[in-house]
């Protein structure tokens, strides 16, 4: 099938990709992580203070706007809003601090494995067993209820405000911060960022590429699409860590990664939880949010909120492990979520009637 | 012919497809649903398709008319 193809291609060039980042700069296998870039983004803003996680990454605003480009170009782009703004930015603040306490967005996951980092196992468990609880909320009727259309303008502004921030990267200007060592200090030069960033956001609004909807899909209607493009990352990236000699198979030493099991685990079933009442992974919120859909817009405002505070108040986990703060921080994040989805649930299904006879769902 | 038609206008994914799933559960024959956005279109296409339905297409004033058949 020609969509199928298309959505693998496109995740063969995403974990190709994300190797070439690697090659050209970027930490070992973070070619591309929404989660760890929206941090570093919010870091070079000033809005958390850790010195080692800070750089405008060119990805985030290339992601944003290729798919704003593409939607636009394909008569797609379509200003939306209103679906419970504010029960999004909370969502997104959790699924920010769940993927901060395994240290990677489902993404960057998919990418650690393919580098050989076995931790990512016990994620992907978590992931797909927070994907399995959420999916228990949505059958039962949960909903964050419809979006509406909006004024154009609305929906253009944050494609604006991604190349405001692009002109400040390009400028060099002394308002960002620049980590000197660390993770926030290792990035490709801007003009690649940038492109492979677009030519990702573009591809992905084509195909809809979304990591927790492959899962999610599967389970629920035992739908393959969105999850091949899900492998196809998965295989691209580990031909690629091969062919560059990044591969490197076992638990210990992994780069930006912590060895403890449990908390990887629970860090990922939290991300995963979040983000299936979200509808999308952090990606997916992106490309949303470039394709006018402000809702995604106040969901990334969440998780870069959620970044700043979980480095603010030390929730973040490091090398060395998660923090007694991150993991305080995972539980009432479960508690929260399931909160959310419990008071959202809405029983009734609705018909509307062609014809005369009105029928009760 | 009486239709029901199921409003998933404004419902992000997976709404609509779950909506259209718990429909088809109800009756059986065919429902029609009323989307707004490509990706629940091609989302219910999938899934319907998958399930042996057949669908049409109309454009309608506020969104599209998915006719699903069997």
């Amino acid at each position: 099938m020609g969509e199928k193809r298309s959505i693998i291609i496109n995740g063969l060039i995403v974990g190709f990709l994300s190797t070439l980042l690697v090659k050209f700069g970027n930490p070992i296998n973070m070619g591309i992580c929404i989660a760890c870039f929206i941090r570093d983004t919010v870091g070079s803003l000033g809005l958390h203070r850790a010195e080692v996680v800070q750089y405008l990454r060119p990805e985030i605003i290339g992601i944003v706007l290729g798919a704003f480009l593409m939607s636009y170009g394909k008569k797609e782009f379509q200003t939306r809003g209103g679906s419970s703004p504010f029960t999004r930015f909370i969502l997104g603040f959790i699924v920010m601090i769940g993927a901060l306490m395994f240290l990677g967005c489902p993404l960057r996951m998919v990418l650690r494995l393919a580098g050989g980092d076995l931790n990512a196992l016990f994620g992907i468990v978590g992931f797909a067993s927070g994907i399995y609880i959420g999916i228990q909320f949505l059958n039962k009727g949960f909903t964050l209820k419809r979006t509406y259309n909006l004024n154009k303008a609305e929906g253009f502004i944050f494609p604006i405000v991604n190349i405001v921030l692009l002109i400040l990267l390009i400028s060099g200007s002394a308002l960002l911060i620049v980590s000197a060592k660390g993770p926030g200090s290792q990035h490709s030069p801007i003009l690649l960022s940038l492109v492979v960033g677009l030519v990702v956001g573009a591809y992905a609004q084509r195909t809809r590429l979304c990591m927790v909807g492959g899962i999610r899909d599967l389970i629920l209607f035992k739908d393959w699409y969105l999850l091949s493009g899900f492998i196809a990352i998965f295989v691209a990236a580990l031909i690629g860590n091969m062919v560059f000699g990044f591969f490197k198979l076992g638990f210990i030493g992994q780069a930006i990664a912590h060895t403890d099991g449990l908390w990887n685990f629970l860090g990922m079933t939290l991300a995963g939880f979040g983000s299936v009442l979200l509808g999308g992974c952090p990606m997916r919120q992106l490309i949303l949010a470039g394709e006018g859909n402000v809702d995604s817009v106040i969901t990334i405002l969440g998780m870069a909120a959620g970044a700043a505070f979980a480095h603010n108040f030390k929730l973040a986990s490091s090398a060395q492990g998660p923090t007694a703060n991150g993991k305080i921080a995972v539980i009432i994040g479960f508690i929260v979520v399931v909160l959310i989805g419990y008071f959202n649930i809405e029983r009734e299904i609705s018909f509307k009637v062609k014809g005369d006879v009105k029928v009760e769902g | 012919m009486k239709v029901n038609v199921v409003d998933a206008r404004g419902k992000a994914c997976p709404e609509p497809v779950l909506l259209t799933k718990k429909a088809l559960e109800i009756y059986k024959n065919g429902i029609d649903v009323l989307v707004d956005n490509v990706t629940a279109r091609e989302n219910i296409k999938r899934f319907v398709k998958s399930l042996g339905y057949n669908i049409n297409e109309k454009e309608e004033l506020d969104g599209i008319l998915l006719e699903i058949r069997k």
